[in-house]
């Protein structure tokens, strides 16, 4: 049943993908820097049956999720920053992968919690970038609910541009900062 | 932290030979305030940073100023005197922009009382006021300090007063006597006995960043710490009496919350957390309601709270991003930041809601909003070409100036008398505070000794 909802959606996500690029992309700034190379989750084609016990702490490469691999460096659920263009809360096309991940993992583990905590870079009023970092969490939140996580697995929270990942005031750091880090809670 | 002291009361002093009438002019502080006894809530005490100090220097603008001499105050008491009083009243006057103070070497003369002034030398010096004044100790830690205000063009004393004060009262003291020395001239109510709140980020021993939510006296002395956290502090906010502070707190990381605390006790309420922002609260100007920022149906949308009971009304409901209310002096209409024409502009609401309407059309990006004393003016910033600065617009005319010229300018916060606007820029790639006046034409920095500063809010008259 979990590898059914997990199936379905990723059918929705394509289609949320879909409608996204139909948007246009801003203009304002110049493309940033090409974010690392991100492992590639390989969907099943069709559903396999689950091989018990899993190990502990391991990617599991066929796109199964052991509990812990939410810890495991090699595992596409490392990356837990996603990051934003300029005046923009729309999540790009190569994050697309790595939320799917994430959210398999928590379709899979409906026990498990995880906080989205929406941030800006420096520029413009305080408080109108906390309500910007809160739709990039919506943004990230709206993906994970469509690939089949359950909304009290979810939490939001915008610390604006409070929390500046990167200090400087130039665009290398700007990029850095406009984020959405997904924040796995303690259990 | 620091004990009340006992209220000082102030007596008319008129120089011997310019005996006056007792003057009609009313100063708005007919008696020494209480010293402000700020309690500092700590909420990590091991993490308490040393006090950074904020150093203010005038960074344009003394052109067309009146020039004025305030003469050093005779000092009369063992050892050194307590306080430059007469430097004090100086510094206060010249970050004013109004008035350009004599340098101390060009003093053509040392009169500490009315007695001692001859006219002739002042008027040749070019000096159209003049400031004398006395300190006398008294006792242990009790002094009586007296000063009084010449028009050297009329030959006569405009104002003179004598005060028994106690050590600690006496940068206070001076403040008090540049207030009366600035309304006494210009006829506006001076704003140098007011206070900042300002948020900063300081490193303790463990190089772990630390938010401070800090009053200091307005011209940056005399910092109290109102509460320190690891995790951000925003958005203070003064009650219109100066005695609270609503601010922001994240320190609890899953949620934001509004507290409402009692400068005088330390106490604090937590007056909102629900799920999504609690954000950019500020008080009513009757004090009894609190305009916020909640998320929790989806979208920012503005609200407003009775404190007393808690109740919350909505005013604005649309799916954009409604937030940075900030009241009218008249306590009727609200303005607010929102990106309902896709980007942020200022719009005004009743504040028993209804439709809101737009006021700002010059630039793509307007936000943070803050109103003049008056009601005239709304400095805001303006964002252009990726350029971020303090603009006013002026309602009257409905012409817009852009006052600054950085790049990452932002939260405008207007003196309580309307004369100068307070925001936060960045100098040397910290954070700085900067003050410009209303004209654009004086401007001021204020760096602190270490680390960022930002967030300053201008308080109300403190009594």
């Amino acid at each position: 049943m979990k590898r059914m909802l997990k199936f379905t959606g990723t059918c929705l996500l394509a289609m949320s993908l879909y409608a996204c690029s139909s948007t246009p992309e801003p203009v304002e700034q110049p493309a940033p820097p090409p974010e690392p190379v991100l492992p590639q989750v390989e969907q099943p084609a069709e559903l396999e049956p689950l091989i018990e016990p899993e190990p502990e702490g391991i990617y599991l490469a066929n796109g199964d999720f052991s509990r812990g691999a939410v810890n495991d460096p090699d595992s596409p659920l490392a990356q837990k920053v996603i990051f934003f263009e300029f005046d923009s809360d729309r999540v790009r096309s190569e994050f697309i992968d790595v939320l799917n991940a994430h959210a398999s993992y928590l379709a899979t583990y409906g026990d498990v919690r995880v906080r989205l905590e929406g941030h800006t870079d420096e520029r413009g009023s305080r408080e109108y970038n906390i309500a910007l970092g809160e739709r990039r969490a919506r943004s990230v939140e709206n993906i994970l609910l469509l690939a089949g996580v359950r909304a009290e697995q979810l939490s939001l929270v915008s610390y604006g541009e409070e929390l500046p990942a990167a200090l400087g005031h130039n665009e290398e750091a700007w990029t850095q900062n406009r984020r959405v880090e997904l924040v796995y809670e303690l259990q | 932290m620091s004990a009340i002291a006992p209220k000082a009361p102030r007596i008319p002093w008129h120089g011997l030979r310019h005996r006056s009438k007792p003057h009609s002019t009313q100063p708005h502080s007919p008696l020494l305030r209480l010293l402000r006894p700020l309690l500092a809530v700590v909420l990590f005490a091991h993490a308490a940073a040393a006090q950074a100090i904020l150093r203010i220097e005038i960074t344009q603008g003394t052109e067309g100023a009146t020039p004025i001499a305030v003469v050093p105050f005779g000092w009369e008491g063992g050892g050194a005197a307590p306080a430059d009083l007469a430097q004090i009243i100086a510094d206060d006057l010249a970050r004013s922009g109004t008035f350009a103070p004599l340098a101390r070497n060009d003093l053509v003369a040392r009169p500490t009382s009315g007695a001692e002034v001859r006219y002739g030398n002042w008027k040749a010096a070019g000096v159209d006021n003049l400031v004398v004044g006395r300190l006398r100790a008294m006792g242990p830690d009790s002094y009586v300090a007296q000063f009084q205000l010449f028009d050297v063009f009329r030959q006569q004393q405009m104002v003179g007063y004598s005060f028994p004060v106690r050590g600690g009262q006496l940068r206070q003291l001076a403040h008090e006597m540049a207030d009366i020395i600035y309304e006494k001239i210009t006829g506006q109510r001076g704003a140098f006995n007011t206070h900042v709140a300002y948020i900063s980020t300081q490193h303790d021993a463990a190089n772990e960043r630390l938010f401070v939510l800090e009053v200091s006296d307005a011209d940056g002395h005399a910092p109290e710490t109102v509460l320190t956290s690891k995790r951000p502090l925003m958005s203070p906010a003064w009650s219109p009496d100066a005695q609270r502070l609503a601010y922001v707190s994240f320190e609890d990381p899953s949620r934001s919350a509004i507290f409402v605390q009692d400068l005088r006790t330390g106490q604090r309420k937590k007056v909102s957390s629900v799920p999504g922002i609690n954000g950019a609260p500020v008080f009513s100007p009757d004090g009894k309601r609190l305009a916020l920022v909640l998320s929790h149906r989806g979208n920012p949308d503005i609200y407003v709270m009775d404190l007393a009971s808690g109740d919350l009304t909505q005013l604005t409901n649309n799916r954009a991003i409604d937030t940075e209310p900030t009241w009218e002096p008249d306590g009727q209409r609200l303005l607010f930041t929102s990106d309902r024409s896709g980007s942020p502009q200022i719009y005004q609401i009743s504040a028993s809601g209804g439709r809101a309407e737009r006021i700002s059309f010059q630039g793509r990006y307007n936000a943070s909003p803050a109103v003049s004393p008056d009601g005239r003016l709304v400095a805001m910033v303006q964002g252009e070409r990726g350029r971020y600065r303090i603009a006013v617009l002026d309602r009257s005319n409905n012409t817009v100036r852009v006052l600054t010229d950085g790049k990452l300018d932002e939260s405008p916060s207007f003196a309580p008398n309307g004369s100068m606007i307070l925001y936060a820029t960045e100098g040397s790639g910290r954070g700085v505070l900067g003050a410009v006046s209303v004209d654009g034409r004086m401007k001021q920095r204020f760096t602190l000794s270490e680390g960022d500063v930002r967030e300053p809010v201008w308080s109300p008259f403190l009594n």
